[in-house]
């Protein structure tokens, strides 16, 4: 399922985007040095046929419903991680642009989302050793069901994470965690089922598919750390954003209400009213009403929500974060991006 | 969407893209940035806003009717992406339900609020990134993407993807059109059929992906894709949509301008300390 911009905030837009840039960039690198020339053309094939294949679905017996190919883990598997995510990617990039599936902020999200965990966690460290060096049948099966399932079930959570997180959407953790795991539960275990039955279709064509990717991932010394500090990276980022989400709210909170005490002139409205518009309407409004206590609620005040004002707060604090956060990421990604051009030339 | 219907999508797309009028001139990268710049301030608003986000309307509304798009279309495919963000939107009237203000008798509710805001955001992120691509085209984003620092490797996949995305949905669609003639019922296939179906496509398509490679190092591929449109620059005209846009984007989301409009009375009036006390 895709993320939606209707529904990020910014700051974890920008995070996602930094997160997931920082992975394409990192692949791209990886994929110069170690591609062989014929895998590009075989990439861009793979990810078109990925394309396809998602829109042609098949009937689930029993249920009355309909499946298709998500592709991540296939591509994993013929391509090696750092490929497939670059495929996905592009896959994910064109279902943003012509379909707006997701969109153009939440694609970070989504290639994080939908990349990431197969091609980086399921497929080296769930399906490979599952399946071993000469996979059975048997054993092709059981390890791309696990793989497809845990994929589905770490991308859904991440979908909720990021709503929660943006405070957009009102939908609590626990009930929005309720309502994804299971759906990507039954979602994950169509995609291993077909994901299996392809593989052994191919293994029984083309065995010598197989060994590509083992090959290319032969070379791995730096992948576990960096997968690590990636990792830690999110999880510090993460945690700590939700504390900076916190910080600078208390504070400006209490600041606003006591510019809006001290002073209640119009100029330094204005300046607020840059920082929040919510902030504006929760705590100046009911200085408004205070001083002009006939003016109705329609022009100015929201009297009633005083009451509710530890939910405002939050977001009031995410949506300062917001601008910021997402300008900060923005540039983070920039910079990645200009320092990666500064190389490219040699190269290429 | 089945597989002709999404083709046809594109193709239609791609169709608005050709074009040739003064937005669609423009280096791409202008057009990028500013679409880039225009989600970053429209999303951060708060999540009560609904009148603020109106103002926001006019940039996908002026590019598209700028570059000649038809509005239905965007409508249309906006409409399309809306199922998810009301999934997940339609709970905040159930959860939220402290009361902001009255309209004669109804109560506005903050959870009303921020589910039209969600709507209203899907509506316009949606419509700006498809005009985006109306009145620019796959090709030149990505290679706007690629000036702007985006690696060469991830810019030629996205350039191959584009490329074998027809050929490889032609051939699939021909495949399920041979099944439907054979079978005689057009229902959904089993994951039997499923599996051979998608089975065969695959290995056509690494053989084809194994024949394209060839070919190209027949012509002298050498890592890039050669600029089948003279590239641009980014001149006066860039810097000039780029400025106004800019401003125009940081007036409105620092200012609610419609909230100023409707309480423009008030201010006249002196009576809410605004403007003329």
């Amino acid at each position: 399922m895709h993320m939606a911009d209707a529904l990020l905030s910014p700051a974890v837009g920008g995070t996602m985007w930094a997160a997931s840039a920082g992975l394409l960039a990192y692949s791209s690198s990886r994929l110069k040095t170690t591609l062989d020339d014929n895998r590009v053309p075989l990439m861009g094939v793979l990810a078109a046929f990925v394309f396809a294949a998602q829109m042609i679905n098949f009937s689930i017996p029993g249920t009355g419903s309909s499946g298709h190919l998500g592709g991540g883990l296939i591509l994993a598997v013929l391509l090696g991680p750092h490929a497939a995510f670059l495929s996905i990617a592009s896959v994910l990039a064109v279902q943003a642009l012509f379909f707006a599936d997701g969109g153009l902020l939440a694609l970070g999200c989504n290639i994080f989302n939908l990349g990431f965990f197969p091609c980086f966690l399921c497929y080296p460290f769930i399906f490979k050793p599952l399946a071993g060096e000469a996979p059975s049948r048997g054993r092709l099966m059981t390890a791309s069901v696990i793989a497809a399932v845990v994929g589905l079930q770490m991308g859904a959570f991440g979908v909720v994470l990021e709503t929660v997180a943006s405070g957009i959407s009102e939908l609590p953790f626990n009930s929005f965690v309720l309502l994804m795991q299971p759906i990507h539960l039954a979602i994950g275990l169509v995609e291993g089922v077909v994901t299996a039955a392809l593989l052994v279709f191919l293994h029984k064509a083309r065995p010598e598919l197989f060994g590509a990717a083992q090959q290319n991932a032969k070379t791995r010394s730096l992948r576990p750390v960096i997968v690590g500090l990636a990792l830690a990276a999110m999880v510090v980022g993460g945690g700590l954003s939700w504390f900076a989400a916190g910080d600078p709210d208390g504070l400006e909170w209490s600041m606003a209400k006591v510019s809006g005490k001290e002073e209640l002139e119009a100029p330094e409205h204005g300046i607020h009213s840059t920082l929040g518009s919510l902030q504006k309407s929760f705590a100046f409004l009911p200085d408004y009403n205070f001083k002009e206590p006939e003016a109705t609620a329609t022009d100015s005040g929201k009297p009633e929500a005083q009451q509710t004002e530890s939910w405002p707060n939050v977001s009031a604090g995410t949506s300062i974060s917001g601008l910021l956060g997402g300008f900060m990421t923005l540039c983070l990604a920039g910079l990645v991006a200009l320092l990666l051009r500064r190389r490219a030339p040699s190269k290429a | 969407m089945g597989l002709d219907s999404a083709l046809h999508e594109i193709r239609h797309l791609d169709d608005l893209s050709s074009k040739d009028t003064p937005t669609h001139r423009l280096d791409a990268r202008a057009k990028v940035l500013v679409t880039l710049f225009y989600l970053v301030s429209m999303l951060s608003l708060g999540r009560y806003e609904v009148s603020a986000l109106l103002p926001f309307a006019a940039f996908p509304l002026l590019l598209a009717v700028q570059g000649e798009v038809p509005l239905a279309l965007l409508l249309r495919r906006a409409a399309l992406a809306l199922p998810f963000v009301i999934f997940v939107g339609i709970f905040n009237p159930l959860i939220d339900r402290a009361v902001h203000f009255h309209v004669g008798p109804l109560a506005i509710t903050g959870g009303m609020l921020s589910f039209a805001s969600i709507v209203l955001r899907s509506l316009l992120a949606v419509t700006t990134g498809l005009a985006l691509v109306a009145v620019t085209g796959f090709d030149q984003i990505c290679r706007a993407l690629g000036r702007l620092g985006m690696p060469t490797t991830l810019l030629v996949q996205l350039q191959f993807l584009y490329r074998y995305l027809f050929v490889l949905a032609d051939e699939a669609l021909r495949m399920l059109h041979a099944r439907v003639q054979r079978c005689a019922k057009n229902n959904h296939p089993t994951l039997r059929e499923y599996r051979t179906l998608l089975g065969s496509l695959l290995l056509r398509t690494l053989d084809r992906a194994g024949r394209v490679h060839q070919a190209m190092l027949c012509r002298g591929f050498d890592g890039q894709m050669p600029d089948l449109r003279p590239t641009t620059t980014f001149g006066p005209a860039e810097w000039r949509f780029c400025a106004i846009w800019g401003l125009f984007l940081i007036a409105v989301r620092i200012l609610n301008i419609p909230q100023h409009l409707g309480n423009l009375p008030l201010y006249l009036g002196g009576k809410a300390g605004g403007l003329f006390p």
